[in-house]
């Protein structure tokens, strides 16, 4: 465990060591985050909507209560969405698809060679093909995440409207009330952080891959479980320190 | 010229090169032969710098590369060229954008036009001129090897790298691919290390041969004076193979191939 986490972060450091031009690195960073965010849209904005709507219909069942206003079902949705929902499902929907797909593509990238023909060109393939990919999530999970809050909030309204638990006026009431933006700060804190996370572990676990192809699905299967668990982690600790 | 000096690696307990001592010299085809599980491919990834030995020296032309400064190996590895056995092509680049990689990577200073011209110039000398829209994936076997070719000569390299190069491919397909190695080692007068377990290649271009047997030098020396060595383990293997004991015999004593072909290895 001590070794692999010490391996881990010689992983990390190899990548400023003998680092790419700007140029190149900056021209690669837009490409994988094109490639993360634009890809990750539809899978993000259809996850989120319905957690925003089961949410409301959920809350609305539980609240039986007729002294609590109905508006607390938007306060709540907003609450969730926001201080937990949208950064952290988000990102472990995020594990699932990029984790995977950085892990299964440079695994892939190591049992055909190609990182070793990078090496041989004598060119740091940690700088140039993981760096490119850690900033790439680092710039797009905040994004997603943002239109995870806004689309779930939108579920929420919705699902609330369409299904008579509230009126719309009582759920925007919700959401206006007591909002304290430090949470919205919070929830892209948690993003950056678990971007980082995905990322960093899935490439160690893709560019480490030994062997063929069966072993570059274990090592995707491993990069999502890892990124899963760290984030989990990460949550707490953060929730912990920065609440 | 590249100068192995007493090289030894080992994985674990496994000794795989067990004090490897050999020259490869400017201007040849130096052939690595052996079969499979000798340590040819370790020497290779020692050569280059993907494994590091653990006790000997490679020097490219009196510069010593292992345990050097890292600009010093960058600058040696910058002249390098390799032809992996799988091609190792960058999947998500066309033919164009593979050629081209190395020189926009290592030649910072080469304007967008010079960089097309080289790319166009190193696909037409492998002979796939209109090939350059075309994906890794689109490309036979032959077709990858000479895109590999191209990539690696791009960027005007001294020391060209090749592993298996004919693994994989068909007889007539080989043999095109060995004369294009050839050809482009005598004409830009680099220096090439193959490794490979064919015969066809040791005949063909094997200016200089060198045979590894269980991770030592056995043997080395053209392919003139390959099928009068006196090692027993390379005549085993050079001779497992019923063609070349056929052409051994019908040099010597006359007879036919078929004739040959019949008998088993052990008779010779």
């Amino acid at each position: 465990m001590v070794k692999v986490f010490g391996q881990f972060l010689l992983f990390l450091q190899s990548m400023f060591v003998r680092s790419e031009r700007v140029k190149v690195l900056w021209r690669r960073t837009l490409d994988e985050a094109v490639n993360i965010g634009i890809d990750s849209v539809f899978i993000v904005s259809i996850v989120a909507a319905f957690i925003g709507a089961v949410t409301c219909v959920q809350i609305a069942y539980n609240l039986t209560n007729p002294f609590i206003p109905r508006s607390t079902i938007g306060y709540m949705v907003r609450e969730m969405t926001i201080l937990e929902l949208a950064p952290t499902i988000t990102s472990i929907v995020l594990a699932g698809k990029v984790g995977s797909s950085i892990a299964g593509g440079l695994g892939t990238m190591r049992i055909t060679e190609q990182i070793d023909a990078l090496e041989v060109m004598g060119i740091n393939s940690t700088s140039y093909l993981v760096l490119p990919r850690i900033l790439g999530a680092i710039i797009t999970f905040p994004l997603l995440v943002i239109l995870a809050m806004v689309l779930s909030i939108l579920g929420g309204y919705l699902a609330g409207t369409l299904s008579g638990a509230m009126t719309g006026q009582e759920y925007i009431e919700g959401i206006r009330d007591t909002f304290i933006p430090y949470n919205i700060a919070f929830a892209l804190i948690k993003s950056l952080v678990f971007a980082f996370l995905v990322s960093a572990i899935s490439a160690y676990r893709g560019f480490y891959t030994e062997g063929g192809a069966l072993e570059v699905g274990t090592a995707s299967t491993t990069a999502v479980t890892h990124s899963i668990i760290a984030i989990l982690l990460a949550d707490y600790v953060l929730a912990q320190t920065l609440l | 010229m590249i100068e192995i000096h007493n090289v030894h690696k080992s994985f674990g307990d496994a000794p795989i090169l067990k004090g490897v001592t050999c020259t490869f010299e400017t201007g040849k085809c130096n052939l690595v032969l052996g079969g499979s599980g000798t340590g040819k491919s370790v020497l290779l990834k020692c050569i280059v710098g993907l494994l590091k030995p653990d006790i000997g020296s490679i020097t490219f032309d009196g510069t010593i590369f292992t345990n050097n400064k890292v600009e010093i190996r960058q600058e040696i590895r910058r002249q390098i060229g390799m032809l992996f056995q799988a091609s190792a092509l960058f999947d998500s680049m066309n033919v164009f954008e593979n050629v081209e990689f190395p020189l926009q990577m290592l030649t910072p200073g080469m304007s967008r036009e010079e960089r097309r011209d080289r790319v166009e110039f190193c696909l037409k000398r492998v002979g796939l001129e209109n090939a350059g829209p075309k994906m890794p994936s689109e490309l036979s076997g032959g077709m990858k090897k000479r895109v590999g070719i191209a990539r690696a000569i791009a960027p005007n390299c001294t020391y060209l790298f090749c592993d298996e190069p004919n693994s994989g491919l068909d007889p007539l397909t080989s043999i095109k691919i060995d004369e294009l190695i050839y050809e482009i080692t005598h004409e830009y007068n680099i220096t090439t290390v193959i490794i490979t377990h064919d015969m066809n290649s040791v005949v063909e271009i094997g200016d200089h041969i060198v045979f590894l047997h269980k991770g030592l030098k056995l043997w080395d020396g053209t392919k003139d004076e390959i099928l009068n060595a006196q090692v027993p383990e390379l005549k085993e293997f050079i001779f497992s193979s019923s063609l070349v004991r056929a052409a051994k015999r019908i040099e010597q004593e006359g007879g036919s191939l078929e004739e040959i072909r019949q008998e088993p290895s052990q008779d010779i």
